[in-house]
Formats: C-alpha cells, structure tokens, sequence
C-alpha cells in the first residue's frame, strides 16, 4: 500500500517537473477557474433580486431590475471571458506538455540499447508514445481542471446558500449524499459490466481478425460454417453481457436528473414555505430568526438545484481517468527511464585498414545459458569472411557483437589494434555498412532513403550511388522517381528493396562491410543485380558477408562455421572440406547433391 | 437504410416502447417548471401551505414516474441495439464468409475486419441513440420553446431565438473543427510511423549514427501535431463559453421585458422562473442534438461501408454435381488465361498442361511469372478467364466446389495457422482426423520432432503460429494440407523458410506417398529438379517444359535460374 502510495508521488512529482515549464498556464488556469466559478454563481443572485423588484402588477422598481439586470449582464460578460480564457490556458498546458512528453519518450527511443528493442512489443512501445501520452493530458490536466472547478462550484454554491439561508442550504447538503451514493453505484455497476464487455470483446475482435486475416484458408479448407458457427456463438455471449453494460452505463443520466428532481422538489417546497412565513423582511421559524425569504431568493436556490448534483457525476467519471492517467504516465516513465546506450569513448581512430581480431570473446542473451565461450577470429584487413550455417545457427549474433549492438561479457575485439570499446560508439559504427535481409527503409522519399546518414549528399551523389547498386533504372520508372515516398501502396519488391540498402552504403562508403544474402523470394534478375552490387562493394574492403550461395563461400578468404550459437569451426574451404567436420556434412547435404 | 429494418424486427416491441416512455419522461420533466411557477404564484400569493405541500408532492410523483419510465426505455434501448447489433454483425460475417478470393482480394482482410467490428459497432450505438434520445432531446428543446410561446409569445419569440442562435454556434464550431480533426488523425498516423521505423530499423539507424536526425525527424512532426491540435483547442474553446453567454444573455433579455410585463400584470413571478429553467434545459438538450447529429454522421459513413459489403456477391457459382473420374488425368488445362479483379493485365495467358495421376510436377519461374496464380485455379479459388481447368477429368466448374477443394491439399505461400492446438490446426485438413492420421501427417512433413519438443498434439498454437519458427510454421501447414490425405497436393513456395537438408528429406517423403500427384512450385531449382516434368513460366506464360536434363539444355530462363542459384555444382551435374 506504502509502496503504491510513493510509487504515484514519484509520479507525479515528474509530471509536476514536465508542467513546470508552463507553471504561468497552470497559475492562469487557477485563477480563471475560480473567477468563472465566482461570476457563474454570483449571476443568478443579481437575477433573483431583479425578480424580487418585480413584485406585482403596478408594484415594479424599474430602477432595481435595470441596476440588477446590469449586473447580471456584466457578471455573465466576465463569465465569459474566464471561461474562454480557461479553456485557452488548459488546452495550450495540455498540448504542449503531450509534446514534450512524446519528443522525450521519442529521444529515449532512438538511444535505447539494442537489448531493450528486441525484447519488447513493437506496438506496446509505438502504443506507449503515441497513446499513454493522450491519456495522460486527457485525464490529468482535463481531468484535473473539470475536478477543480467542479470542487469549486460545489464549494461556493454551498456557501452562497448558506448565506442566504441555512436551513435550505442544509436540506440541500443532507441530500447531498443521495447523489454521491447514486454515483457510486453506478460507477461500480458499470465498470463491473465493461471489464467483462471489454473481454468478450476482445474475444470476438480476435476471432474476427484471425478468421478474417485468413479467409482464404478458411475457404480452402471449407472452414467457413465452423468459423461462422464460433462466431456466432461469441457473438450471442457478447449480446447477453453488452446490453446489460450499455444498460447500466445508460443508467447515469436518467439518475442524475432524478436525484435533480428530489432536491429541486425538496428546495422548491421548503422555498415557497418560507416565503410565506417570512414576515417582511424576517422569518420566525419557532424559537429562530431568519432573514426574511423571497421568490428571488427561491428562483436563485433552484437554479443552482439544477445544475448542483451535475459536478458529482463528473467527479465519479473524473477518478477512473485519473487512474488510466496514472497508468498510462507510468508506461511512459518506464520509457523515458530506459537507460540508453554508452556512447562514451576516447580512442581516437583515423583512417581505418579494417583489421579486426575477435579475443577469447564471451557472450550470451540469458545468463543461465552460455553461447559463446573463449572464441579466437584474426581477420586481417580488406578480407573477405563468409559465415555460414544451418537456419537459426546465431548468424545475427556475430553481427550483434561486431555492430556493438550486445556487448561481450569477456573478452575483448579489436579493430587495428583498438578496443572497440574505447571507441566512442557512434563513431565505431560508422566504421561499418549494414545490409540485413529485412531491408529496412523508412516511409520516405527514395532519395532521402539512400541519402540516410549522409544528410549532404548531393542528388548527383544520391544517383550516382543507386546507379552504382543497379537501381537507378526501377527507380527512374517509380512515379516520382527519386522522389516517392516509400509508403505501403509503391510496390518495390524485396529485391530491390536490398538494391535500395546497398546504394545507402555505397553512399556512405564505410571501411568494413556487413552483409547478409537473400535466402528466397528474389527473381533471378535481380538476385544477380545483388550478387554483383555485393561483389562491386565489397572490393577492398573487409567484409562479413552471411552466406547462401556455393560461389560467396568458395571465394571467401575465411570461412565461419556457425551452429547453435556459437563458431564451431572455421577456416578456408579447403582446409574445412579437408577436416571433414561439420562444414563437409554441412557442404554435402546443403551445396552438392 | 431499409434493409437493416429486418434486424430490429425481434425488438420491434422495445422499438416502440422505448421512445414512448423516453417521451413520458421528457414531458414530465417539461411540466415541472409550471408546477413550481403554480407554487408560487398560487400557493406563496395566497399563503397556502398545503397547496404548496402538494405541488412539492406532485413533483416528486413526476420525478419518480418519469424517472421508471425512463430506466424503462434505457433498458429497451439497450436489448434493442445491442440485439440489432449482434444481428447484422452476424449476418455480415456470415456474408462474408460466402465470398470467394476475388471479392476479397478487392476489399483487403483490414477493411473486412474493421466493417465487422467497428461500423457495426458505430452503427449499434446510433441504433442507441435514436431509441434513448432522438425523441427526447428535440422534444425538450421543442418543448420549451412552446410553453415559453404559450407563456408569454413575445418571452418565447426571445428564447426562440436564443435556441436558433446556440444552434447556429454549434454548428459552426462543429463545421470548423472537422477538418482539423481528420488532420489530427493523420499527424498522429505519422507520429506512430515513425517510432515504428525507429524500432523496426533500431539496427540501422544505430549503425548509420542517426540518432540525432531521427529526432529532428519526430521532433518537427510532433510540432506539426502541436500546431494542429492548438487550432482545434482555440476554436472549441469557444463552445462552452459561447453557448454559455448566448443563454444568460437572453435571461438578461428577459428580466427587462420582464420588468413591464409584470408590471402591466401580463406575466408573474413564477413565469419568470419557469422561463429561466426552460432556458436551462434548452441548452442541454442542443448540446446533446449536437453530439447527436456527429454521431449519425459517422454512424451513416459506417452504414454505407457495410452495405457496401453486403452487396457484394461472391462472382463464383457452387457448381454443378460431377464425379471425379480417376481413369482421367489428374490435372488438365487447356489455353487458360486469367486476370486479377481491377486490372486488365493478363497474370496467365494461354496455359495448357497436362498432369497424369500420381506425377510430381515442379512449377518455377521469377517473381510474379504467375505460377501461384496458375496453381490456384486447380481448387478453384479464382475461375479463370478462358481456357478450361479440368480435374480428374469434368471441368473444375462441374463439381460441388466444396467436393472438388476436399481433393486438394493446399499448403499457400504465406503460413496462416490459427490459435489453438496443433490438432486443432490439423483437423482443418479433415475435421475427424485421429491421432494415428495427425502423427502420419506431421511425420511425412518432418514435423513430428518438434511438436513433440512442444509437447505433442496438444501444444497450443498463438495467433497466426507465432509461438513457432518460420520453418516450423511452413511444415505445419504442410502438415495441415496431408491430413484431409488429399489425392492432388500443392506446394505453393512453401519450404523457402527450410534449411536444404530438411527441404529435400521432405520431398522425399511426399515423393514416397502412393498415388498421390504433386505440385510443387519454387524459385529454387534443387526444390524441383526430380520432378516428373517442370513447367517454366515467364510473365504468366510457360516458355519451356520437360524433365531438368532436357530443359536444362533446351530452355535459357531455366539454365539462368539453375545457374545464378549453384554456378560450380550446375557444372558438375553437366558433366554426368
């Protein structure tokens, strides 16, 4: 409980830092919700001393009802203004705040290590930038300011009734409770009902998006009464859970006005009775004296009746978005709390050769299983090192750890001689040009895309890059060229997509090379377009290239062969095919047949 | 909008009930005020407290009348919609379900999903509405306009003109704000682009060092979204404020005309009263229509897209009442040409093949040549333009569809698995497969191992396959398809996620299977070489055809294929 308790301060205590900024907005907020609260309830005041100078036929105080009118006018132009200028500083807060909530959350992101990606959801995360933050201004700030005001005019209607009468004043608040209890039932009735409505939902959702997303095998393999007969089935449980919950849910508003009704009934008789035994100007009431009671006084008292009991129900509904606020602004923290990268280094490091040594390297994902154990690579600059081996065999694993996107446990790999370590981070990575079989660009232009990272190349260089990788001819007969924008509806194919990554490396013109071969799915055309783009880049470099194809791995200058996670063997193809071990098993089940 | 009448009709009772009692309370609650002004002006004018005690006492009466009938019509409202609801979307799934490849290949899996769940929803709500608040909200606001008339004609001509006016603002903020927020949406759309991009391509923006870019990247989207969302919030800032100081107005309008009114003794005390409280309940009400008439307009957009769906008919008849004749070749096609739904470019053209019983035939060729468009008119999925398809014999058209797709085993090129059990995805190949048939089938498709790792035939299966790998998900398919033991089996690119180990164990055991004929289509050349005869196709035509030695030496398309997937080994094979 003390846990949880400290655990929303810290919360909040954020919060406050991210408002603090705009701490003038927040002050302009207060103040203009108390001055709308004051004026609204100040109003009906001046109107019910107009109606009290309005006494009968022949019987009027012209002079009254204009002054009172006047004020009643001026009150509802300062209303006005406050309640504008509410709403302005609310929503400029509220804005700007979910702003530098997402730009924070964002930055986090794109410095986040590399562990933290892999092992969470995609659309939690994109869900927890672009959503929570939503939500917490909705409940928080919106929240809070309609939990203000409402507390206010609650506050000040009471006190204003209590001035002007206590005894009505107090049968109001004696039913006061009525409201709160009506409030609360139905609260908790209705989120009762929604969770279980949410479930069903959810199920049906499911079933429809599986069922659906997959009609064609559903029509392949006749599936199509089952699948109608599930649905159907989840369908009807969700008719006998919805209508209770759209029920309950319903139930607020016709409450609301009926508790209205009882204490507008309650005020109107008491109201009416106390004119009439009001005296003049007092009213005797057994052994008390009270100020004498009017119809203005009455018609003031029932039109705060009206609209007492409505801040209640707002309260109610404000308490669960406080919740999903306080929810949804800890999934954001947890974000922006992620500790990013180690960018740190001091190594200076000039022009490159591209020898790298691999040093009694040790690595694995989970601590209870060990992967790689005290391995030894010397590849000597401007080599060509193919890895190879059966599907799943931790080819991506070499990669994490030359890229410095894991960090070994022991061990050390050195690139000409220096700890990779030591080098400052973003500087390592540049050493290197990365082309992954999932070619990943950004919804872009194209040129922008082969651009990425060299943010000053010219369009001459950005062609003359995608004429180099062989793709400036599909490019050219996209609709804009250069530049469209690489959105879901332009078809490029897998193929070109690579072609797309390889002109991006040329472009930046890296030392060393990571490549990864196209398994399947590539026409043959291109597949040799990317078989020569990869020869023509690699020429001079030192180059890790994940190997598919026979010609790749006999041309290789050091062989890595991979299985279960770690090097098993390595070597050139020779002296491999002479050991007979596993790359010969591998070699003849695999190459020749 | 007629049609969806029928779904209502169970709830025709609640239909009508509903709105009736939803009226009683309206009226109820627009008699109150005049008890009240009566209270006043009869009861504290003639000092009468038993007068003033029973209008207090009706009042309550008419608060506890109107408010049963009130929970009354909420909970018709609620079988009644939620029944409608539940009605058509089960029609609408059900209607889908009748629709063949073409028709879902024009409408997309999302946009199916999206009309089943969310337009129906939309449309449920609006159903709602209509029962709980389309009588009740413009009847107030009538209402009061016209007991204020009835009160006094020139008051109501000014509250009349109040209601016109808060109207009028309603709709314009209303009318202004839209475009905003369907801009809203799509900077939002963009926001969520790229933190996606940012952790789909973690990898490369980290190798490339763009770390900072990227930022300026969401940074500058995320202040586009500020400057639009600043709009919107100045321009609804304005509603309340508005709407607020339309109404007070009027009041103060009235107290001045009030003045003399009472004054010649044309109006009294309560009047004015009840005047301001109708005033009040007006302003609810508009705002109420106001969320009425956004909600109808989205529920309308969302009628339409569902009763665009539910006029579209499956192009596919059921097919007449043939017989397979096992004397007659397997698979026969004769000139067939075919089109996608849409476009008018050819996907095959004048295919003919000829398959005997039991033969394994490799199909191969580049992306989009059309060898799975080719394959999929043999179950029928599409019918093909011209040419005929026969199977065993009868034209594909002259069998119950549902009989001539029972033959097929079909393994797609994408894996669709669904959540359940491993046995419960392998009954999809034939619903009373037993154990002994399930184990048959995984062994054959070298599956066995593994989902006896993850714990036998009773190891759950996620949504879409996920808790498997590639391959594993791809042999469970094929799985899947040797289940219902089917006489003619399709693989569809279907081992490209298998190592070329597991790959060519399992064509061989399909290769052991008796009677059973084959169609194997890849982009590898290993995958087919053994087969009895290879098709090779090019741009939805088949340029070449024959055994791997013939073709080999015969077709170039087939020679570049072979050649650019094992250049030394081609060499080697030439040489035998």
């Amino acid at each position: 409980m003390n846990e949880k308790r400290e655990f929303k301060r810290g919360i909040t205590r954020r919060l406050l830092h991210y408002i603090r900024p705009y701490r003038g907005y927040v002050v302009g907020a207060t103040i203009f919700s108390l001055l709308y609260v004051a004026f609204v309830l100040v109003g009906p005041v001046l109107y019910g001393k107009a109606i009290d100078a309005m006494i009968g036929a022949g019987n009027v105080d012209f002079e009254a009802v204009y002054a009172m009118t006047a004020g009643f006018a001026a009150c509802v132009l300062a209303a006005f203004v406050s309640q504008k200028l509410l709403g302005n500083c609310v929503n400029t807060l509220c804005y700007r705040l979910v702003r530098d909530l997402r730009k924070d959350a964002f930055a986090s992101l794109t410095a986040a290590r590399i562990r933290y990606i892999d092992t969470h959801a995609q659309g939690d995360v994109i869900a927890r930038v672009v959503n929570d933050v939503d939500i917490i201004s909705d409940g928080l700030l919106q929240g809070v300011a309609q939990l203000f005001t409402g507390v206010m005019t609650i506050l000040a209607t009471l006190v204003v009734m209590f001035v002007i009468n206590y005894i009505v004043a107090l049968v109001v608040v004696v039913l006061t409770p009525l409201s709160l209890f009506v409030a609360a039932f139905i609260t908790k009735r209705t989120f009762k009902s929604f969770s279980r409505q949410v479930k069903v939902q959810g199920k049906l959702a499911a079933h429809v998006k599986e069922m659906l997303g997959g009609q064609k095998a559903v029509i392949l393999f006749n599936q199509e009464e089952k699948s109608c007969k599930k649905f159907a089935e989840i369908d009807a449980h969700l008719y006998q859970i919805g209508w209770r919950a759209q029920y309950f849910s319903a139930l607020t508003n016709p409450s609301t006005r009926f508790v209205n009704a009882v204490i507008y009934a309650f005020v109107g008789v008491l109201g009416a009775v106390f004119c009439i035994l009001s005296d003049g100007g007092t009213l005797h009431l057994g052994a008390f004296e009270l100020s004498g009671f009017t119809v203005g006084m009455l018609s003031v008292f029932l039109s705060y009746a009206n609209q007492y009991t409505k801040p209640f129900n707002e309260v109610s509904n404000v308490v669960t978005q406080l919740q999903n606020a306080f929810a949804s602004a800890a999934r954001v923290f947890e974000v922006t709390d992620e500790p990013g990268e180690d960018l740190s280094g001091s190594a200076r490091i000039g022009k490159v050769r591209g020898e790298i040594r691999i040093e009694h390297a040790r690595f694995s994902y989970d601590p209870e299983k060990t992967l790689i154990e005290d391995l030894n690579v010397s590849v000597p600059a401007g080599s060509k090192v193919a890895i190879v081996g059966p599907t799943g065999c931790g080819k991506t694993t070499l990669i994490n750890l030359l890229m410095r996107f894991y960090d070994l446990q022991g061990g050390r790999i050195t690139v000409d001689g220096t700890d990779i370590t030591s080098i400052p981070l973003d500087e390592y990575r540049k050493l290197f040009g990365m082309v992954l079989q999932e070619s990943f660009l950004a919804g872009e232009t194209v040129a922008w895309n082969i651009a990425y990272g060299n943010e000053n190349a010219t369009r001459e260089q950005v062609e003359a890059a995608a004429k180099a990788a062989y793709c400036d001819f599909f490019i050219r007969n996209l609709e804009h060229g250069y530049d469209t924008v690489l959105s879901g509806n332009v078809s490029i194919s897998q193929g070109e997509r690579q072609l797309l990554c390889i002109a991006r490396v040329m472009l930046a013109d890296p030392p060393m090379l990571i490549l990864d071969e196209a398994t399947s799915n590539i026409d043959t055309m291109t597949e040799m377009r990317i078989q020569k783009a990869f020869r023509k880049i690699m020429r001079g470099r030192t180059s890790f290239i994940v190997a598919h194809r026979l010609s790749t791995i006999l041309d290789a200058d050091l062989i890595l062969v991979m299985n279960e996670g770690t090097v098993i063997e390595q070597g050139t193809h020779e002296s491999l095919m002479a050991r007979r071990g596993f790359y010969y098993d591998l070699y003849n089940s695999q190459f020749a047949q | 909008m007629k049609r969806y009448f029928r779904y209502l009709k169970e709830y025709k009772l609640q239909c009508i009930l509903g709105p009736l009692f939803k009226w009683i309370e309206a009226a109820l609650e627009l008699l109150v005020p005049l008890v009240m002004a009566d209270i006043i002006d009869t009861g504290v004018a003639a000092g009468d407290i038993g007068y003033v005690l029973r209008g207090g006492g009706l009042m309550l009466l008419m608060g506890a009348v109107g408010f049963a009938c009130a929970l009354f019509c909420q909970r018709s409202a609620s079988i009644a919609s939620q029944g409608f609801g539940t009605n058509v979307r089960d029609a609408l799934f059900a209607h889908i379900n009748t629709l063949s490849y073409r028709e879902l290949d024009k409408i997309g899996s999302a946009s199916l999903v999206n009309r089943t769940v969310n337009d129906v929803n939309q449309m449920q709500s609006a159903v709602a509405m209509i029962i709980r608040l389309v009588v009740r909200a413009p009847f107030i606001a009538a209402g009061s306009v016209i007991l204020c008339l009835v009160i006094d004609w020139q008051i109501g001509l000014i509250v009349l003109g109040v209601t016109v006016l808060v109207g009028l603002v309603l709709w314009l903020i209303m009318h202004k704000t839209v475009p905003y927020y369907s801009k809203n949406q799509k900077k939002l759309d963009r926001l969520a682009q790229i933190a996606g991009e940012n952790l789909e391509g973690a990898r490369v923006v980290r190798a490339f060092s763009n770390r900072e870019n990227e930022r300026a990247r969401f940074d500058e989207a995320a202040a586009d979204m500020l400057e639009n969302s600043l709009k919107i919030g100045k321009i609804s800032a304005w509603l309340n404020p508005l709407t607020y100081a339309i109404v007070n107005c009027g009041v103060a309008l009235l107290l001045l005309v009030s003045g003399f009114k009472v004054d010649t003794g044309v109006l009294t005390n309560g009047e004015i009263i009840a005047v301001i409280n109708y005033m009040a309940q007006i302003l609810n009400a508009m705002i109420v229509i106001s969320n009425l008439v956004s909600l109808f307009t989205k529920a309308h957009a969302s009628m339409k897209r569902v009763s665009e769906l539910f006029d579209t008919r499956s192009s596919m008849s059921e097919g007449g009442d043939a017989a397979f004749d096992l004397s007659a070749p397997a698979l026969e096609m004769e000139g067939v040409s075919f089109s996608y739904a849409g476009t008018d470019r050819y996907s095959l053209r004048g295919v003919t093949l000829r398959v005997p019983q039991g033969a394994t035939v490799g199909i191969i060729g580049g992306t989009g040549s059309g060898k799975s468009t080719l394959v999929s008119l043999l179950p029928r999925l599409y019918d093909a333009g011209e040419g005929s398809v026969r199977v065993f014999g009868h034209d594909v058209r002259d069998y119950p569809v549902r009989t001539l797709r029972a033959a097929f085993g079909m393994v797609p090129q994408n894996v669709q698995l669904f959540s359940g059990t491993v046995r419960s995805n392998l009954q999809w190949g034939r619903a009373d497969a037993d154990d002994a048939a399930c184990e048959a089938a995984l062994r054959i498709a070298c599956a066995d191992a593994f989902v006896a790792e993850k714990g036998g035939l009773d190891a759950p299966v996620g949504e879409g396959g996920k808790n498997f790998s590639g391959g594993q998900r791809q042999r469970l398919t094929i799985a899947r398809a040797l289940t219902g033991s089917p006489r003619i089996l399709i693989l569809d690119d279907s081992c490209s996620a298998l190592d070329f180990q597991t790959d060519a164990r399992l064509r061989a055991n399909i290769a052991a299977m008796r009677g059973v004929t084959t169609v194997i289509v890849s982009q590898r050349a290993s995958s087919i070489r053994n087969a009895d005869v290879i098709y090779v196709m090019e741009d939805g035509k088949v340029v070449g055809q024959g055994k791997h030695a013939e073709l080999y030496g015969a077709c170039p398309l087939y020679k570049e294929i072979c050649d650019s997937q094992s250049k030394v080994q081609e060499g080697e094979s030439g040489n035998e």
